[in-house]
């Protein structure tokens, strides 16, 4: 498989998971403000923050409200991680690798493409905002659904889910931290234990993980026992075990894959081993964002071991 | 619709698929009462329809302009061209033929040069040609065939014949339009394909492979083929995609390619390097290799004609085959069928006026508002006077430009050429607008031409520019069986 393809295919699959949690993202956070009382302070800025985008949000609005806030994640393409210039990418990317991926991954991605363009304002303004969003998501759930059956379990498929489970662990991990901030946030109140479940009922949500957090841990939904499944939980597509995992076995059937994988247990051990999810505080965070820059460097273990400029 | 279809009026020219008013040609009969039988919405819905498909299937071209390059969507009109099968099979046969003569041209010019000598083509015809390569002299590719893929641009006068206009042996494009054509027309108008018995032209890509792969220097069952493209911003980029997607093939860039000191041709994949066997390239000459040709070209690969000449990688088309794509030598055409096969020519070329000799440029420049000029090395139909809608300004300029460089221009009749409906305006109203037609011809070990080709056409009225860069569209092209369908 040609280096440079290589390389398309994961931003591809990266990208088209960026697209799919920014939807969810965005369509379950104005149901969590309608759910938080009035007193909790929590701001559409957060998804800003949680996304690590205030450089690029502030030299764009001063205003930080909803609108700006959607506006920003759905629709501007100055930025580089908008709904709309992440499908322009995946676009690109897919045009530039239509001899390797599933004939219907290019009128697909297309389609949803233009869909998005001549629509995402509809996203902006809250009445239409969730019918469009859903319409987003089932275009890329389409499209991953349509790789699944059609996708030859070669090269090809390696990078496409090498990119999609790394993303993936990304958006995990900043779900968590977007928690666990907004929890150490909470003024000690008697509001307090209503809003810490609704937090995490949406942290969990935002992932499509509550009924299984349900199924699986027979609990209530409660901070400690959600960060324990997200980080731990073998089963769920979405948990940082389950995410390693593939990404282990995924590079295994690739050349040169040793030092990836190193790193990879290296990871492993550390999330299984060293994180203790009893205490919600100020430890947690900055292990949670330790764990998300040690998967931002496995990028570039990637690139070295693969992509063009390195062979 | 059977109203305006009694309204149609071709004209002085040869319509494809009206005869007279109300009236189809055989092989158009039953597409003609399927046609009649629409209602406006009907013929409303196919069109959008149409359009909505090649907007989801990403059909598109590049066009340049000073705000950027902007990705179009294919223009297309969804009356097709229809062509009888006996009249088919004359033509391809003549396209092998003269494709078959201008490959042994071009190896006789880069080797012995037999034809000058025996004062057959004057030697200034190839001196002054800007596609002759002098790097290529004394190299013998398989099959002594330098071009691989041909797209010839055929015309239909009024008398119904056609005739050859142009030999593209460069990098010519414009067959996966053919093939996408007619998977809109299978998606749009399912019913007709059940009662006509339409050609077929989905084997195209297959025989590209079988072409390629005949050429591979490696012994090998499975030759490595890639399709070398300048990239993304390239006009014919979709193509490039859409042809290495079909054949299995790897769509590479200059940079996924290195040339290693052994002198052979390799490409960077996940595993390290691999070994490349045949390059289908839809790179121009001059940017192929900086180490040779362009210097400052990014596009291509240094040290690929080092590997060429080495015998260790195959290139389709071989650099230096444009030679036999200049608009001077396309004159002599005929002869060089005569020369080299004895044979006459089974379809003939345009009337054409060579500027160099005293008695016919005197004639063109007596009579440049009748005729086509144009220049020797251009493609696109740029640089050229169309005469009858030409100014007396751009005559007088032409003028001047033959008279300083009368060896580089040739002049041909403005042709009558043929037309076949197409929709216009908001009431989609069938009008007679004028068109051509690209078929592609293969040659390695075998030979193949398509089942068709590509048929494009002016849709300003009047108009006989049919490029896709300045305004032109394009029809499925159909090759009837009448005959099987009398059965």
């Amino acid at each position: 498989m040609l280096s440079s393809v290589a390389e398309r295919v994961y931003w591809a699959a990266r990208y088209l998971e960026r697209v799919e949690s920014t939807a969810r993202l965005v369509s379950i956070y104005d149901k969590l403000m309608f759910d938080l009382a009035r007193s909790v302070n929590l701001s559409w800025y957060n998804l800003i923050i949680i996304n690590d985008l205030e450089t690029q949000f502030d030299s764009r609005f001063s205003n930080k409200d909803e609108r700006n806030v959607v506006k920003f994640l759905l629709g501007d393409e100055a930025n580089p991680t908008s709904m709309l210039t992440s499908l322009n990418a995946i676009r690109e990317n897919v045009r530039t690798t239509r001899d390797v991926l599933p004939e219907d991954t290019w009128e697909l991605t297309n389609e949803l493409c233009l869909f998005v363009k001549e629509n995402y304002q509809q996203g902006i303004s809250r009445s239409k905002r969730h019918e469009f969003l859903e319409d987003v998501v089932k275009g890329c759930q389409q499209i991953q659904g349509m790789l699944y059956s059609t996708m030859p379990h070669d090269y090809t498929r390696c990078f496409w889910r090498i990119g999609r489970q790394l993303e993936r662990s990304d958006m995990t991990t900043r779900n968590l931290e977007a928690g666990v901030a907004a929890i150490v946030a909470l003024s000690d109140e008697e509001m307090a234990i209503n809003s810490h479940q609704i937090i995490w009922g949406n942290v969990l949500r935002s992932l499509g993980a509550l009924q299984s957090y349900r199924r699986a841990t027979k609990a209530a939904v409660q901070g400690e026992e959600v960060v324990c499944y997200l980080l731990e939980n073998p089963e769920f597509p979405k948990s940082i075990a389950h995410c390693l995992d593939t990404l282990i076995n995924t590079s295994l059937k690739l050349p040169h894959s040793k030092k990836m994988v190193t790193e990879l247990k290296t990871i492993q051990s550390k999330v299984l081993a060293d994180i203790d999810c009893q205490t919600l505080g100020a430890p947690l965070l900055s292990n949670l964002n330790e764990l998300q820059l040690m998967l931002g460097n496995i990028h570039f273990i990637i690139s070295e071991a693969w992509f063009p400029e390195n062979i | 619709m059977a109203l305006a279809w009694k309204q149609y009026e071709p004209g002085q020219f040869y319509d494809e698929i009206i005869s007279s008013p109300g009236n189809a040609r055989k092989p158009a009969q039953k597409l003609l009462t399927y046609l009649k039988s629409l209602n406006d919405e009907e013929v409303a819905s196919i069109k959008m329809a149409a359009e909505s498909t090649i907007k989801e299937m990403g059909v598109s071209f590049t066009v340049y302009t000073d705000e950027g390059n902007i990705d179009r969507a294919w223009p297309f009109d969804i009356i097709p061209r229809v062509i009888s099968k006996k009249q088919w099979d004359k033509t391809a046969a003549g396209l092998s033929q003269r494709l078959q003569a201008l490959n042994m041209f071009i190896d006789d010019l880069y080797h012995d040069q037999k034809i000058i000598k025996d004062g057959i083509i004057p030697e200034f015809v190839l001196k002054q040609s800007k596609n002759y390569r002098k790097e290529c002299e004394g190299i013998s590719p398989a099959f002594g065939v330098w071009a691989h893929i041909c797209g010839t641009d055929l015309v239909r006068d009024s008398d119904g014949e056609f005739y050859v206009l142009e030999d593209n042996l460069r990098v010519p494009s414009g067959v996966s339009y053919m093939l996408e054509n007619r998977s809109i027309m299978k998606r749009v108008m399912p019913e007709i394909f059940e009662q006509v018995e339409i050609a077929p032209v989905g084997e195209y890509t297959a025989k590209l492979f079988d072409t390629l792969s005949a050429l591979s220097p490696r012994r090998i069952k499975k030759p490595v083929i890639v399709v070398l493209t300048p990239g993304i911003f390239n006009s014919a980029y979709f193509e490039h995609a859409f042809l290495a997607q079909q054949m299995g093939a790897e769509l590479v860039e200059g940079s996924d390619l290195v040339v290693q000191d052994d002198d052979c041709v390799y490409m960077k994949t996940i595993s390290g390097l691999e070994k490349v066997d045949v390059i289908y390239r839809r790179i121009d000459d001059l940017f192929l290799d900086p180490e040779v040709f362009n210097k400052d070209s990014v596009l291509g690969v240094p040290g690929l004609m080092r590997a060429w000449r080495a015998g260790n990688v195959s290139l389709a088309n071989a650099p230096g085959a444009g030679v036999a794509d200049d608009k001077v030598v396309y004159a002599f055409v005929p002869d060089v069928i005569k020369y080299y096969l004895d044979q006459d020519p089974l379809i003939s070329n345009v009337e054409t006026y060579l500027c160099y000799d005293d008695k016919q440029r005197d004639y063109v420049l007596a009579n440049l508002d009748k005729l086509v000029v144009k220049p020797a090395n251009e493609s696109g139909g740029y640089g050229m006077l169309v005469g009858p809608h030409s100014t007396k300004k751009e005559r007088e300029t032409f003028k001047d430009l033959i008279k300083a460089n009368p060896r580089n221009y040739i002049a041909q009749p403005t042709l009558a050429l043929s037309t076949a409906p197409a929709l216009i305006g908001k009431n989609n109203t069938p009008e007679p607008r004028h068109l051509d037609l690209r078929p592609f011809i293969l040659q390695s070990k075998d030979s193949y031409v398509t089942t068709g080709g590509l048929t494009r056409v002016a849709m300003k009225k009047g108009s006989l520019v049919v490029n896709s860069s300045q305004g032109g569209g394009s029809k499925d092209t159909w090759i009837v069986d009448t005959e099987a369908e009398a059965k």
